[in-house]
């Protein structure tokens, strides 16, 4: 996929924006799986799971930890919207629907961080 | 997408819709004045609850990003259709595995 | 042509698949068209410019082009709606080959229609009745909201699946399949749902709504495709399509 096919011009519209950013939060998602489950498992020996755990509660790592936890939140809005339209014949004003997967995501991803801090 | 894929696809993301919320609620709660590896293992421990939970939730998951995976492969890379989703297969057997051990963990250990 | 006239910088796509912009004056007018920008171009400047067009009047579905990067029913966009700081760039559809200037080879787009298996197949209906089909029907209602495609294939370059994978079939070919599918007459409309589920069909669309967002006739193939969706999904669970 070249740069043009991101930048036409004929991309420019919400149900685009929306795929693309339901594309890279799952996209980063499925990365992030096989390293969540890794530090999970790591339970097995005590020690190391209480450092990892420990870890965590570096700024940097809690504001990464607010970004996946955003991801989800804008991928799971974003796809409940897609699973109503497919399903459930939703059909008025998607760009309303899209902002509101939007604002949910970044609305989860902020409530993550007041508490984190 | 072949028709079973997408039946996966969009059954694995309806089969999640209550565990994600359920998941998210626990994480804004458990953040909350930082997180502890004994906060998490007094939750889990000995629970079937949990590891029924989690046990649907990996195997969903895993299912539903293989999927992911296989389709973005197939339209942004060159791969082709069958090494797409050869790659997508791995990966939802390594999610289950690396899964299963992560609730085996948290849950037995 | 006097000197007082305000012209209009038009970059027009010259070539196949390899080629370059060529830039035209052409004069304002108003209530001008794209269509109608063309045609001069190709009367006064270059008669060696290749487009097509047929009725003019937004019937016909020959004049599509992409304009400024947005693809468009040439005949029915007016200049002055699209026009960016006096400049035009007009290139032909995308995801489809390039036979010369703006000119595409839609070989494929109406193969594509035959493939999602978009034509009628009569059943075993009395042949010297009209079949009756009720207006106030869940099929003909849902059939009136796609029947109306011109065939432009703007959806079709607009389509993003279409653009990184060029075995899916299509919004148009999809939006026609819904169409037939709710025909009740059809002989054989199992047969649709089978076409509309191979590996390339309807399942292959992620509801971006670019076909939507960009139909000259406003029509929504996207709710067509998750018509089909829902109508192959049914009948794969019944089982009906591996009869």
């Amino acid at each position: 996929m070249s740069i043009d096919g991101i930048t036409r011009a004929s991309r420019a519209h919400p149900g685009f924006v929306a795929a693309l950013v339901h594309r890279l939060s799952g996209l980063a998602l499925a990365l992030f799986l096989p390293m969540h489950f890794l530090v999970l498992g790591l339970a097995l020996e005590a020690d190391s799971f209480t450092s990892v755990i420990a870890w965590t509660n570096q700024p940097l790592v809690k504001i990464s930890e607010a970004l996946m936890v955003g991801a989800l939140a804008v991928h799971f809005a974003g796809g409940v919207r897609l699973l109503a339209v497919e399903f459930f014949g939703l059909t008025r004003a998607q760009s309303v629907w899209i902002a509101c997967a939007f604002a949910f995501g970044l609305g989860v991803g902020v409530l993550f961080l007041m508490r984190a801090f | 997408m072949t028709p079973i894929s997408y039946f996966l696809q969009r059954g694995t993301a309806m089969l999640m819709v209550p565990l994600i919320i359920t998941h998210l609620a626990l994480i804004i709660m458990a953040v909350q004045g930082g997180l502890s590896a004994e906060e998490i293992l007094a939750r889990t421990r000995g629970s079937m609850l949990w590891a029924g939970f989690y046990g649907v939730f990996v195997f969903a998951a895993s299912i539903h990003a293989g999927i992911g995976m296989q389709t973005i492969l197939r339209e942004w890379t060159p791969l082709g259709r069958l090494a797409s989703a050869n790659i997508g297969h791995m990966l939802i057997t390594v999610l289950w595995i690396l899964g299963a051990r992560a609730i085996y963990a948290v849950v037995w250990a | 042509m006097t000197t007082s006239e305000r012209m209009l910088r038009v970059d027009i796509w010259r070539g196949n698949e390899k080629g370059d912009y060529q830039s035209f004056e052409v004069p304002e007018r108003e209530n001008q068209t794209v269509l109608d920008v063309v045609t001069y171009i190709q009367r006064h400047l270059d008669a060696a410019l290749a487009y097509r067009f047929a009725c003019r009047v937004g019937v016909c579905g020959s004049c599509a082009m992409t304009v400024n990067g947005r693809p468009r029913w040439t005949c029915r966009t007016h200049v002055s709606r699209v026009v960016k700081g006096g400049k035009l760039t007009i290139s032909p559809l995308k995801n489809m080959p390039v036979i010369r200037d703006l000119v595409t080879d839609m070989t494929l787009f109406f193969d594509k229609w035959q493939a999602a298996r978009g034509r009628f197949v009569a059943g075993d209906g009395p042949k010297d009745e009209l079949a009756p089909v009720q207006p106030d029907t869940k099929e003909r209602m849902a059939a009136s909201e796609a029947i109306e495609c011109i065939n432009c294939g703007v959806c079709y370059s607009a389509c993003d699946v279409v653009s990184w994978r060029d075995d899916y079939l299509g919004p148009a070919a999809l939006n026609r399949a819904w169409a037939a599918y709710n025909d009740v007459r059809d002989g054989d409309r199992t047969g649709i749902l089978k076409a509309i589920s191979a590996g390339n069909g309807c399942h292959t669309c992620h509801t971006h709504q670019s076909c939507a967002e960009h139909c000259p006739v406003a029509l929504n193939p996207t709710f067509s495709i998750a018509g089909l969706k829902r109508a192959s999904l049914k009948a794969k669970l019944k089982g009906e399509l591996s009869k």
